[in-house]
């Protein structure tokens, strides 16, 4: 899809990052929580500590190291440039890993949470009908997951559109490749483009509420266990 | 619970204080692209006047709007002459108090020895992925960027390739990182007792885009501080002018 006004590509732009970041991160997260949900090894404790981290960790100190650990001489630019793959700041996809690792414990805690609260008992009793463990997962861990699973895209979702740091010292500031709506913002205001900072920022506010709101509504704390 | 509460007093009184209070003290934005001197310069003036100078280094776009939103600046060292001008004009700034304290230089750097050649010819064969510069709306040095490519005639050919730096100091990073191969940066940056710190670079022609004219401005919250008056007035020394100088500006 192309715009001609830079404000919507600058919002389709984000809605594509926030989108793709999301699925990767559900993808990612699931045998993550898993493991952290079921497991009594001594490595619980670290790896959760590691994967929780970008909730501490101010984005400048992610995208600081990020910006160097991708350029020429980092190892992740090494290995992207043997792939043949190039230099990753500056792109969508630098980005769309940037956010990865940036929204990691937003979506992977709700669902470790859910996981959590699901009881032995579900899963033996699946057992003792001859599901296999595959079965099992898909027929009664997921559905009764499925609120930590919302819960999960939706955190994921807004907390990648709400990035503002990491974006700003990896990104370059392309229209169209990096220049999502929170940089186009900071630029307006910058600038002193009160009146186009104001209609994207009070998009922005918007959003958020409706988000959370619908969130809150569909998913009510304490009602389903 | 009495004694809970004078702790929690105690404690937020102690929280709130600001770590130190100076009497007579200067609060600075500079230019990002002066920062390097401006920090040996801060420190000569601490040591010759006894008034200390608070840094705040940016673009000079952003501290205009800063500034016209109640930024606590009261000394703005800015990368052009329009901006003080503009806010003189606006009355942000003290009538008469501005000077021209730099004329910057640009230069086409690149981290990597060799890289660049001495007449900038690497622009024409497009031969990188990406070239930095700094935001044209916000730095000057990212203006000076455009008119220096617009003359050369290859600002359309070139602009699929910028990468954007809030200010001349982010994109100097990008450089600096190797991330953008090239870029246009401050002299300042990249230059220092007479010579190229690292890298290659090309010295671009003062006649390719206009003067750099870097001035200073009292602002008007600052018309009554000693300190920034003073401050002003040491920019202007033989002994402060050195430092400038070894930076790669003109004067």
């Amino acid at each position: 899809m192309s715009f001609d006004n830079p404000d919507l590509v600058a919002v389709w732009l984000t809605v594509r990052l926030a989108a793709l970041t999301t699925l990767i991160l559900l993808v990612i997260s699931t045998p993550i929580a898993l493991w952290l949900a079921r497991t009594r090894s001594w490595w619980k404790g670290p790896v959760g500590a590691l994967v929780a981290m970008p909730i501490v960790l101010p984005p400048t100190v992610i995208g600081f190291y990020l910006l160097v650990a991708m350029g020429p001489n980092g190892p992740i630019g090494h290995f992207t440039e043997s792939l043949g793959l190039g230099l990753l700041p500056f792109t969508f996809w630098g980005l769309v890993i940037a956010s990865v690792f940036y929204s990691l414990p937003f979506v992977l805690q709700p669902i470790q949470n859910a996981f959590e609260a699901i009881s032995e008992r579900h899963i033996e009793s699946a057992a003792t009908l001859r599901a296999s463990p595959l079965d099992t997962f898909f027929s009664v861990v997921m559905p009764l997951a499925k609120p930590g699973y919302l819960t999960a895209m939706v955190m994921g979702f807004a907390h990648t559109v709400g990035e503002f740091g990491v974006v700003l010292m990896i990104g370059g500031n392309i229209p169209d490749k990096t220049r999502v709506v929170s940089v186009q913002i900071y630029d307006h205001v910058d600038a002193l483009e009160y009146a186009q900072a104001h209609s994207l920022a009070a998009g922005m506010v918007i959003f958020s509420f409706v988000v959370l709101l619908v969130l809150y509504t569909l998913n009510p704390t304490g009602r389903r266990k | 619970m009495l004694f809970r509460h004078a702790t929690l007093i105690a404690a937020l009184t102690t929280l709130a204080m600001p770590f130190s209070a100076h009497a007579d003290q200067v609060q600075v934005a500079v230019a990002a692209n002066f920062t390097a001197p401006m920090k040996v310069i801060a420190a000569e003036f601490e040591k010759a006047t006894g008034h200390k100078a608070e840094l705040s280094f940016g673009a000079t776009g952003k501290f205009y709007a800063q500034i016209k939103n109640g930024a606590p600046f009261d000394v703005l060292l800015a990368a052009d002459d329009e901006t003080p001008a503009k806010m003189e004009k606006e009355g942000l700034a003290v009538p008469g108090s501005r000077m021209t304290y730099a004329i910057g230089a640009l230069v086409l750097w690149s981290a990597k020895p060799g890289f660049v050649d001495d007449k900038g010819a690497i622009l024409k064969t497009g031969d990188f992925a990406h070239l930095a510069i700094a935001a044209p709306k916000l730095a000057p040095y990212g203006a000076a960027a455009i008119e220096t490519l617009d003359k050369l005639g290859l600002l359309a050919t070139l602009e699929p390739k910028f990468v954007t730096g809030e200010s001349i100091g982010q994109t100097y990073q990008f450089i600096n990182t190797g991330n953008a191969e090239l870029g246009f940066v401050a002299l300042s940056q990249v230059y220092a007792n007479g010579k190229l710190t690292s890298g290659s670079a090309w010295f671009v022609p003062a006649d390719f885009h206009k003067p750099i004219r870097q001035d200073a401005v009292i602002l008007s919250k600052a018309k009554d501080n000693a300190a920034a008056i003073v401050l002003l007035k040491f920019l202007k020394t033989k002994q402060a002018r050195d430092v400038i100088k070894s930076y790669g500006y003109t004067l």
